[in-house]
């Protein structure tokens, strides 16, 4: 079995935020969109809903700031994960997250972020639309060049040669 | 927790704001949303007052599982006298307001008085402030909400709103929240344009604790599961609560042109299918994955280039049935536009369509028009019609008033033309070949509407297992029950048991799509019992929730009983019983409702209620409520 990666197709995002009440329950037992790991950026007079959360980068930036290599890349998930025993709470992940996927939670004095849930991410089991998607990178083309593809193959269906 | 938000009480005269909390003997009574805002406005709204004075309380709430893991808790319920029907006003809308009210801490808002000036509420965290509005009263609401959440700088930030056509004081103005999401039955928009409230804005990071979270999360799953297992739901992921228009129209459940005919030929540019040509996906209401509304374009004429979301099932009746319209692009452009003034659709749809019958018949002419020309089918008429009612320009300031004052000022040969209950316009269905359904319209406590008692499923000839199922419990119901919808007998127990049904769904704020509504498969009583349970650690019985939903249910009765209905306000048109249908399958061709047998089902729903003869709850029904400090009025 390959490794798995997160991705998102705004395209199937119906905008419901279920992924954020499911996350911030999971993570906190609390609804508190503002405690989830991910969030649906919003333009609502432009048609247009972008789930955003930590991308697990390859080269992440939070992990080179850290002055405490408290952010380590577990290779088993293939993800970008915290040592909150090491983290010294300095917030500096914070400023440097390209994508303001790291968040800080005043109550517990820590910073926080998407986890994967530890291989079965809660955001993509709820998401009936699967807009977000955990999905081995072995089929990761496939799956998505055959929905494009699907285009070219009604066209045929209709206008067969 | 859950529990812990609170009521803003606003006087909008003094520009004061008061926070109390809620008293958990009210929470055990009224359970929170439609519920505990029928106690609120009861107990805060004179007798007979002005719905568009200062004294009518606007009450903005959500339910008491708004926010949690309930599967589309998502609903935002409000009340307040009605301007249109002078009784029970009460609008549910969809959208993301609720939780958001939730998370800035308030569970209800109570909402007294005039501004001297245009202004608007906004909630964060706890707090409540009165703002000024002088800058964007006259802006739709696509521009309201950018407006205001630019002022916040603060694109998160949830806005329930009025647009033009409340600030007009149109009587069937709606409450809008997002681009689309309307409460807008009773024209409760007219009471925030009456108060000089423009919008109220919320935001908060208030965390609402989840009792026991791994429970719920699952549980939540569950529920998910079951509610898009069901062929109605699928439905409407994929074409939205549009896919009913084909089979209701080809069944010959429409209603068109007016009442005279139930069905609409050559309709197919309104079918479901059609919005695949503009729709550019599917868009959804907090935590809810039936998403039944479509992102649409419109392509072509004056509103080329507009994003807007819907329409629905009522926007096709509403702009193309019933005023004899056969164009999506009409649709389209009327739905957007509704949206925008803030409109309710129905009634917009139902008042062009009336007077389109008057126009047809020379009770009406050019003179009284304007020189619009009011004929069946005329796209661009109802497009204007639209915009006048709005702004309350020309014949559409007459239509603004909303069916009985529109009809005192056309003259006593208008009366029997119009298709109201209690002054609310009739859906753009047909309920003549379905006596539940019409018993539902006829008695419900806002006035025609299917939202409020209709049992849907009726419509479905099920198999008695599925029907004992569902209409026997929770409290053991012995009588009749029928698979039949053209039978009377056994109906009145499916009406009282939507009723109380959409009454606790709303109390807990969930959307109805997620209760026996359109499907019999989905979540009731007991699945209620048990996400209340697992989001707030309260405990409700089967039976609680009923006997809630039935104290609650009473007391917008109450209500109406005090401001002056009787049972007659409780009666079709004398169309449904006078002429019968015309078009339509052999199950809905040639019917009309058998006045004898709708008076016996009355009594019947009246028996199942526990109100006596004249529809008046009894003495004993209101001890064991508990509410017998309600009523008599003259105790208040």
């Amino acid at each position: 079995m390959g490794k798995k990666i997160m991705i998102v197709d705004p395209q199937k995002c119906t905008g419901c935020r279920n992924c954020e009440l499911v996350c911030s329950v999971r993570h906190n037992g609390v609804s508190n969109p503002a405690l989830a790991r991910i969030h649906i950026v919003k333009w609502d007079n432009e048609r247009f809903y972008m789930p955003m959360r930590c991308q697990h980068c390859k080269d992440a930036p939070c992990m080179i700031v850290c002055p405490k290599d408290a952010i380590y890349h577990d290779e088993e998930m293939d993800s970008v994960r915290i040592n909150h025993d090491l983290c010294i709470g300095c917030k500096m992940c914070v400023s440097a997250c390209p994508f303001g996927a790291m968040g800080w939670n005043p109550m517990r004095g820590r910073v926080f972020k998407c986890d994967l849930c530890h291989g079965d991410p809660q955001c993509v089991r709820f998401c009936d639309t699967k807009a977000v998607d955990y999905v081995e990178t072995s089929r990761l083309c496939c799956d998505r060049m055959r929905e494009v593809a699907e285009n070219y193959a009604e066209l045929t269906r209709r206008y067969p040669r | 927790m859950a529990l812990n938000r609170k009521i803003a009480y606003i006087d909008l005269d003094a520009e004061t704001v008061k926070l109390e909390p809620i008293p958990p003997q009210w929470r055990r009574k009224f359970i929170g949303g439609r519920g505990m805002d029928a106690y609120l406005l009861y107990t805060n709204t004179p007798r007979g007052c002005d719905p568009l004075g200062p004294d009518n309380a606007l009450i903005i709430s959500a339910g008491i599982l708004g926010g949690t893991l309930a599967s589309s808790a998502s609903r935002t319920h409000i009340a307040a006298k009605s301007p249109l029907t002078n009784l029970f006003g009460s609008a549910s809308m969809g959208g993301f307001f609720a939780p958001e009210m939730r998370w800035a801490g308030i569970d209800h808002f109570v909402i007294h008085g005039k501004a001297n000036r245009p202004v608007y509420i906004y909630a964060h965290d706890g707090e409540v402030e009165i703002r000024d509005a002088d800058n964007f009263w006259g802006a739709g609401v696509y521009d309201t909400q950018a407006i205001i959440r630019r002022e916040l700088g603060d694109e998160e930030t949830q806005i329930l709103c009025i647009g033009q056509a409340g600030e007009n004081l149109v009587r069937f103005a709606a409450v809008m929240t997002g681009r689309k999401d309307a409460g807008s039955r009773t024209g409760l928009g007219a009471v925030l344009g009456s108060k000089n409230l423009k919008a109220v804005a919320c935001r908060g990071t208030m965390e609402i604790e989840i009792s026991y979270p791994e429970k719920a999360l699952e549980y939540n799953k569950e529920v998910i599961d079951q509610v898009i297992s069901s062929k109605a739901t699928q439905s409407m992921q994929r074409w939205g609560t549009n896919f009913m228009f084909g089979i209701t129209n080809s069944t010959g459940l429409t209603r068109t042109r007016n009442f005279q005919y139930n069905q609409l030929p050559n309709s197919e540019d309104l079918e479901a299918e059609n919005l695949d040509n503009y729709s550019i996906g599917m868009d959804a209401c907090f935590g809810c994955q039936v998403h039944c509304r479509h992102r649409y374009v419109i392509k072509a004429g004056e509103y080329a280039g507009t994003y807007a979301l819907g329409p629905d099932y009522t926007g096709q009746g509403a702009f193309g049935a019933e005023v004899g319209c056969r164009s999506m692009e009409t649709v389209l452009v009327c739905n957007h536009l509704v949206n925008d003034y803030g409109i309710d659709t129905l009634e917009a749809g139902s008042m062009i369509a009336w007077a389109m019958e008057l126009y047809e018949k020379e009770i009406i002419t050019d003179k009284d028009t304007r020189g619009i020309k009011m004929d069946w089918g005329n796209d661009k008429a109802v497009i204007e019609m639209i915009k006048q009612i709005a702004f309350r320009k020309g014949f559409g300031d007459i239509l603004a008033d909303g069916p009985l004052p529109a009809a005192r000022r056309l003259g006593a040969d208008s009366v029997k033309y119009l298709m109201h209950i209690k002054g609310m316009s009739n859906l753009n269905t047909d309920e003549r070949a379905a006596p539940a359904l019409a018993l539902s319209i006829a008695v419900s406590s806002r006035g025609s509407d299917h939202l409020r008692g209709m049992p849907v499923i009726d419509l479905y000839n099920l198999p008695m297992e599925s029907l004992e199922r569902i209409y026997r419990h929770p409290d053991g119901y012995g009588g009749p029950l029928t698979s039949n919808f053209s039978e009377y007998r056994g109906k009145p127990r499916m009406v009282v048991w939507q009723e109380l049904c959409y009454m606790a769904v709303e109390s807990l704020g969930v959307c109805k799509y997620h209760t026996v509504f359109l499907s019999p498969n989905h979540p009731a009583f007991t699945e209620f019992s048990k996400l209340i349970k697992l989001n707030t650690g309260m405990e409700f019985s089967e039976m609680d929730l009923w006997n809630c939903a039935n104290r609650c249910y009473t007391i917008e009765r109450l209500f109406n009983l005090r401001e002056g209905m009787t049972r007659a306000d409780d009666m079709l048109p004398d169309r449904y019983f006078d002429e019968s249908t015309k078009l339509g399958l052999p199950v809905a061709r040639g019917k009309c409702i058998d006045r004898d047998r709708f008076e016996a089902m009355l009594d019947e729903y009246y028996h199942l209620h526990e109100w006596d003869e004249a529809g008046i709850p009894t003495p004993e029904l209101l001890a064991r409520l508990d509410i017998s400090d309600l009523w008599p009025p003259e105790n208040n």
